[in-house]
């Protein structure tokens, strides 16, 4: 099969934001963190993204601000090179070519034009070595320099964030497992402190965190078993000393002093972030419940403000450690997605298992966390080895007015416990509120849930591993105070085997479930139509045809067969051996997605169950299996008119793949998506029916009756650039409010210059009347017909005309 | 940063029956008032008029009785024999009766001495009533006839021999003066229509029939006899409608609810069923001490009046809403108005800005010790005596709260022996309570772990032990008795089932449910 290159597989956001410890500016306005490929830059008071720093090539392992300029910052990243921005414009400015594959990065403001990064030891990318080196940066006009000048500072370091600057740049001290260096730059000697493993009275001496006193020479250090020490005197070999700090329970994830050197911070996986005066060590401030464990601590360079970094993909930015100021929460996607991707059918989100308990609800368009609706309702215990519950499934039904989520928690030698929950929408808080909760609605682990889509009837059916499936309804007890609630409506099973899917024919008429080899069609009625099976090899995955294709029942077996059922025949109609490790239907056409693994890669084939041919094959879409998989309906249909793009027009397929990247397929071109945006621009200039617009527009009109007519067309942009600059920029970005005020006044006012040009108008009059009129055509019959690219040059020649 | 989330008490579903508006108008009388009769109550009839008396037919006597009196008004005794069916006229003046020495009375309400006396049946007269033009008089016997009286002339007008046993019931039409139906122990139902010589209509109850009740539309009968109570549709020739089985015994009586929209039957099973007359399910319950004979409405449902075969008469009134009122004031203590409102009702003014206080949550003792993780504390909390006592589900909660912080058993330890019995108290009260079993029973076993080289030493705390341990040996047998009837249960449904290729399974309680 032809490789299509008009369909590509691109990275969809909700990438890590806490993987390195994030940076805030100097006048604490912004906050910037490491967002997989790229650089994010937030504002710090409104949570939203304003500038994305792309240009990395692979992942961004950490960043600094630059000491020399205020409004700049250094990136590192594991394509081996530094880059230079200037995030308030979102500007690259220098790129510094370094080799190798870059884990940190340090700067002092007492060491100009170096910077320190962290490489793999003898050069080789597979090492388990890291080194602390030098690396002189260039002073060069170009744009990309190559920096050859390194020198080896440290050997055998960790490759994240285990080193701190100490006072006046002096000294660095890096920590790994029992050792800790100091490496003084006046003498270009270290000297290095052992601990001892420490078990008894379960101390874990090794060490996890380092950070120094900015204004004194004093090192903290973190430990596994969450003491903190404070060493002094540590130039000289023996006379050290050190004292000990202990209030988490976990290890100290990370320690941070404030720059004036009063506080220290320091957070573990106990969500706390405290805060020990640096004076009188056994005063010590509390943050509790911020949320995941802490990984990051960063303090804005005046102090005022911090942000921990959680492991929940979160960062909380905090005002002088009493108050949460704002949250920016990323995509949750932790170790393991349980629940399947889901669709809201009224948010359009993508909802998925996050925060421990918590289902997230996450908008694809805007790559932005919507919401988080909290399942379990119960307080987390931050603590390792404790078995928490978990959501484990969710499923809405096709209006979106009830959920229905299944949290389980196991526990060592005790029976499983496992709640059964239903959410109604309410309209007026726009959000789900608990209805019914089921304590042990089977006797096993639920392996599938899904909703009946037929309009007349609200029913749920769960099948579990005990053997049984039973279906849920929504009782209406309107006759007592109580409401509708739900309660159990009937139990099936097949020969006491095991189910292992389940799935509803589109117009809720017909129930499939798998058991092992056989797959069993019932009624709504609850009566066993037929049983169908194909041996050998049990049921993965069953999956009905939708649209004119509804007659078909597809199955995927353990055994590498792709099964389709016609119903009206009961009889198999085709099957195929293929290992598809994922089977998934378009709720808007009849379109199926088969991900099949084969080799260590997956490769995509999309087909109708009634036609032969597969409209759409992608092999080795990437390595390793798809884990889950969604059709998510697009805004707005597309009107793509190749054959094989067809199937992306009415909805997107997202996918994950095994190292949890969400990965979906654009079928636009870049250049196409960039015509788009720029159409989409043009349509705003010409339309602008803001009811500012409106206003002024009337109030010029006035204004050009009384002078002439002409003066209109040249007064127009200007002013609908005023007015868009106003109301398309981001509030947060604009300058103050007193600035544009005079600034969007003078727009207002006729200036003397244009009233000239008005003059010299008049003048050449009928030329430009005429060119105008032209360009009025051309451009009518491009909107007609023409493609979008011929549109951006006429674009350009209406620009070069004026 | 988010708040502490509060221990979750579960709410588990309330047993028994559902509170619906019908239990609640039918539970809405006062206790009953108990008169004791000379015999077994057969009849009990209300007057229309005013103070709307009743007359109530037990052994040679009847009395009537004003709505809110103990003792009777008036009382009858000019009877030879049993009194049977003492019934007003619809303008409650004079009131019919027969009797066993089949003799029918007719008396004024005022008087004492019979008005007229109508002789011709040859057995006890057990049926009487007025016809709707007041002029005539019904009467069946156990002679296997019935027949109809004038009331002026004092003559018999027509006799109708249709039946084949006891006439044991029977009505008039309030529509029609000339339709009269009549129930007899020959399992038939007859309309008799006083201007045909024979009966129009035959419906079979095939069940003696004990009692008839026309609906007041009279489109609609009911019968009464053997365990059914039966609806017929007289509109389509006595068609059957529906056919209830609600009661174990013979049903005795039949009443109307004032609005007509509940039916009510009475049963010698002691009990009297209240149907919904739309869809004809039973809405309420309820229960008396004795077989019950009669039964009988007050106009507007003030009163039920129920006669039992012990001869004793029970008579409920309905609450008044003033006593209703007064029952709830009782029970909810409200501060003082001034406390409760506080600046509540204060309407902002216009150009007001508008501060908002952040509500501080309240949360309970044993959620502010969770909060700060003084475990022991907590669950000393939730072991007060009253929570104990009359909450269990709370400290069953806290257990759990514990153990899912795997620190139950910490919190467990460390007790001394006063402690350590009143945790083992709760155990033996809780323990086989199916909704607290799985997380009581960790507990114990934590505890007899943790407590096991102590044992000996305290007799309090071994004596404990033991009946816990007997209760525990009991429960197991228990449940191994309940087993095996489900399995007996599981062969019996097999054979009777047809040989089908899935076993599905009806069930609608093995999964308990509850409604936050």
């Amino acid at each position: 099969m032809v490789a299509h290159a008009e369909i590509r597989v691109v990275h969809l956001g909700g990438s890590k934001i806490n993987f390195r410890e994030p940076v805030i500016t100097n006048d604490s306005r912004f906050l910037l963190c490491a967002s997989g490929e790229s650089v994010k830059v937030y504002s710090s008071s409104s949570e939203e993204c304003v500038h994305d720093l792309q240009g990395h090539t692979d992942l961004v392992s950490g960043i600094v601000r630059n000491p020399s300029n205020h409004l700049q910052v250094y990136s590192c990243s594991a394509d081996g090179t530094v880059r230079l921005w200037d995030f308030t414009d979102g500007i690259l400015i220098k790129t510094f070519i370094i080799g190798y594959p870059i884990y940190s990065i340090y700067v002092s403001e007492n060491h100009g034009g170096v910077v320190f990064v962290v490489v793999p030891m003898a050069n080789d990318k597979s090492s388990e070595l890291f080194q602390l080196v030098a690396v002189h940066l260039p002073l060069s006009g170009d744009q990309e320099v190559e920096a050859r000048e390194l020198s080896a500072v440290l050997c055998d370091v960790s490759p994240s964030g285990a080193a701190s600057f100490g006072r006046k740049g002096e000294y660095i001290a890096a920590v790994k497992g029992l050792q800790l260096e100091v490496f003084f730059f006046k003498n270009q000697k270290s000297h290095r402190f052992f601990l001892k493993p420490g078990n008894k009275k379960g101390a874990k001496n090794a060490f996890t965190c380092v950070s120094c006193h900015p204004k004194e020479d004093c090192i903290a250090t973190g430990h596994e078993d969450g003491k903190i020490r404070l060493w002094r005197n540590f130039n000289q070999k023996k006379e050290y000393t050190y004292s000990t700090l202990h209030w988490h329970h976990g290890a100290v994830n990370t320690l941070q002093f404030t720059p004036e050197g009063t506080n220290l911070l320091s957070g573990g996986i106990e969500s706390v972030l405290v805060q020990w005066h640096y004076t009188q060590e056994n005063q010590k401030d509390f943050l509790p419940r911020l949320g995941g464990a802490i990984t990051h601590i960063a303090v804005s360079p005046d102090g005022s403000l911090f942000c921990t970094s959680h492991s929940d993909n979160k960062i909380t930015i905090i005002q002088s450690c009493v108050k949460v100021s704002a949250i920016i929460q990323g995509l949750v996607k932790g170790e393991g997605v349980r629940t399947d991707l889901t669709i809201d059918p009224r948010s359009k989100a993508l909802v998925l298992n996050g925060k421990p308990g918590h289902l997230q609800f996450y908008s694809l368009h805007r790559d932005k966390l919507l919401y988080n609706l909290d399942i379990v309702q119960q307080e987390y215990i931050h603590e390792e080895g404790l078995d928490q519950f978990e959501v484990v499934k969710a499923a809405f039904d096709t209006r979106g007015d009830w959920l229905a989520t299944v949290e389980e928690r196991t526990q060592k030698g005790s029976e499983l416990e496992i709640n059964l929950k239903l959410w109604a929408y309410d309209e007026q808080t726009q959000s789900f509120m608990l209805n019914t909760t089921v304590t042990a609605p089977h006797e096993d682990q639920i392996i599938a849930m899904c909703f009946s889509p037929s309009p007349e009837i609200t029913m749920l059916v769960t099948i579990s591993f005990d053997g049984h499936f039973k279906a849920w309804l929504l009782a209406d007890h309107s006759d007592t105070k109580e409401g509708a609630s739900w309660s159990c409506d009937f139990v099936g099973g097949y020969h006491h085997l095991k189910p292992g899917c389940c799935c509803f024919s589109a117009d809720g008429s017909l129930l499939a479930v798998g058991f092992q080899e056989v797959v069993t069609v019932w009624s709504p009625s609850w009566e066993l139509l037929t049983t169908l099976s194909q041996p050998p090899g049990a049921i993965r995955e069953l999956c009905f045809g939708r649209l004119s294709c509804s007659k078909y029942l597809l199955g995927t077996s353990t055994k590498n067969q792709l099964c389709c059922w016609n119903l009206l025949t009961c009889s198999l109609e085709w099957s195929t051996p293929v290992d598809v490790s994922l089977l998934q239907a378009d709720p808007l056409s009849e379109n199926m997605a088969a991900f099949c693994s084969q080799s260590g890669c997956s490769d995509l084939f999309v087909f109708k169950p009634g036609e032969p041919r597969p409209l759409y094959s992608q092999k080795a879409l990437c390595t390793g299996k798809v884990q889950r998989a969604v059709f998510a309906p697009r805004d707005q249909m597309l009107e793509s008119c190749e054959e094989h793009a067809q199937w992306l027009n009415r909805s997107q397929l997202y996918f994950l793949t095994q190292h949890m990247d969400l990965m979906t397929f654009s079928t636009k071109t870049e250049e196409d998506r960039l015509l788009a945006s720029s159409k989409l621009l043009m349509v705003d200039d010409s339309v602008a029916v803001t009811p500012f617009y409106l206003l002024l527009g009337k109030h010029r009109q006035q204004q050009e009756a009384l002078t002439n007519p002409m003066a209109e067309r040249i007064q127009l942009p200007q002013g609908s650039i005023a007015i868009k600059e106003l109301l398309y920029t981001p509030a947060h970005v604009l300058p103050s409010a007193s600035f544009l005020c005079s600034m969007f006044v003078r727009s207002l006012l006729i200036s003397s210059s244009s009233a000239s040009e008005t003059k010299v108008l008049q003048h050449t009059l009928p030329f430009k009347s005429l060119g105008s009129l032209r360009n009025v055509l051309v451009f009518h019959e491009m909107s007609c017909k023409m493609n979008r690219k011929y549109s951006q040059d006429v674009d350009k020649v209406i620009n070069n005309d004026f | 940063m988010a708040s502490f989330k509060s221990t979750k008490i579960p709410i588990y579903p309330k047993l028994g029956e559902k509170v619906t508006p019908d239990t609640l108008y039918w539970k809405n009388y006062k206790a009953p008032v108990q008169i004791k009769e000379f015999g077994a109550v057969t009849s009990i009839d209300f007057s229309s008029l005013a103070p709307h008396n009743y007359a109530v037919t037990a052994s040679t006597r009847i009395h009537i009785y004003g709505p809110f009196s103990t003792e009777p008004v008036k009382t009858f005794t000019r009877f030879k024999d049993t009194a049977y069916s003492g019934k007003f006229r619809s303008d409650g003046q004079l009131l019919v009766a027969g009797c066993e020495d089949s003799v029918v009375r007719l008396f004024d309400v005022s008087g004492k001495v019979a008005l007229r006396v109508f002789k011709g049946h040859t057995k006890g007269v057990h049926v009487t009533d007025f016809t709707s033009d007041c002029y005539h008089i019904l009467t069946g016997s156990d002679d296997y006839t019935c027949r109809l009286w004038d009331i002026p002339n004092s003559t018999e007008l027509t006799s109708y021999k249709e039946h084949t046993d006891y006439i044991r019931c029977g009505t008039t039409s309030k529509l029609n003066r000339d339709i009269f139906i009549t129930g007899s122990y020959d399992h038939t139902l007859r309309v008799f229509d006083a201007r045909v010589e024979k009966s129009v209509m035959t419906m079979d109850h095939s069940q003696p029939v004990e009692s008839v009740l026309l609906y007041p539309s009279e489109g609609l009968l009911v019968s009464a006899g053997g365990r059914y109570v039966k609806v017929w549709d007289l509109l389509k020739g006595g068609q059957p409608l529906v056919s209830l089985k609600n009661h174990h015994k013979t049903v005795t009586c039949l009443s109307l609810s004032s609005n007509g929209q509940r039916l009510l039957s009475a049963s010698l099973d002691r009990h009297v069923k209240i149907y919904n007359t739309t869809n004809y399910k039973v809405v309420h319950n309820f229960d008396y001490a004795a077989s019950i004979l009669s039964l009988a409405l007050a106009p507007d449902d003030e009163s039920i009046v129920v006669g039992m075969t012990n001869g004793v008469l029970s008579i409920k009134h309905r609450k008044s809403p003033e006593e209703k009122r007064e029952m709830v004031g009782k029970q909810r203590m409200q501060p003082v108005y001034r406390i409760f409102v506080k600046g509540r009702n204060y309407v902002p003014k216009k150009d007001d800005f508008l501060v908002s206080k952040p509500v501080k949550s309240h949360l309970a003792k044993y959620d502010k010790q969770l909060k700060k993780f003084n475990i022991s504390k907590a669950l000393d909390t939730a072991l007060e005596s009253w929570r104990r006592n009359r909450k269990p589900e709370i400290t069953v909660a806290v257990m759990k709260e514990l153990d899912r912080r795997g620190t139950l058993k910490n919190a467990l330890a460390g007790r001394d022996e006063q402690n350590l019995s009143q945790l083992l108290n709760f155990l033996i009260g809780n323990v086989v309570d199916p909704r607290f079993t799985p997380v009581l029973v960790t507990a114990t076993e934590m505890i007899l772990d943790i407590y096991q080289a102590v044992v000996g030493q305290s007799s309090v705390v071994d004596r404990q032990l033991v009946r816990l341990q007997e209760l525990v040996e009991r429960e197991v047998d228990y449940q191994q008795d309940l087993l095996e009837v489900l399995g007996m249960l599981d062969t019996l449904f097999a054979t009777s089932l047809p040989r089908k290729e899935c076993f599905s399974v009806f069930d609608g309680t093995s999964s308990d449910f509850e409604n936050p």
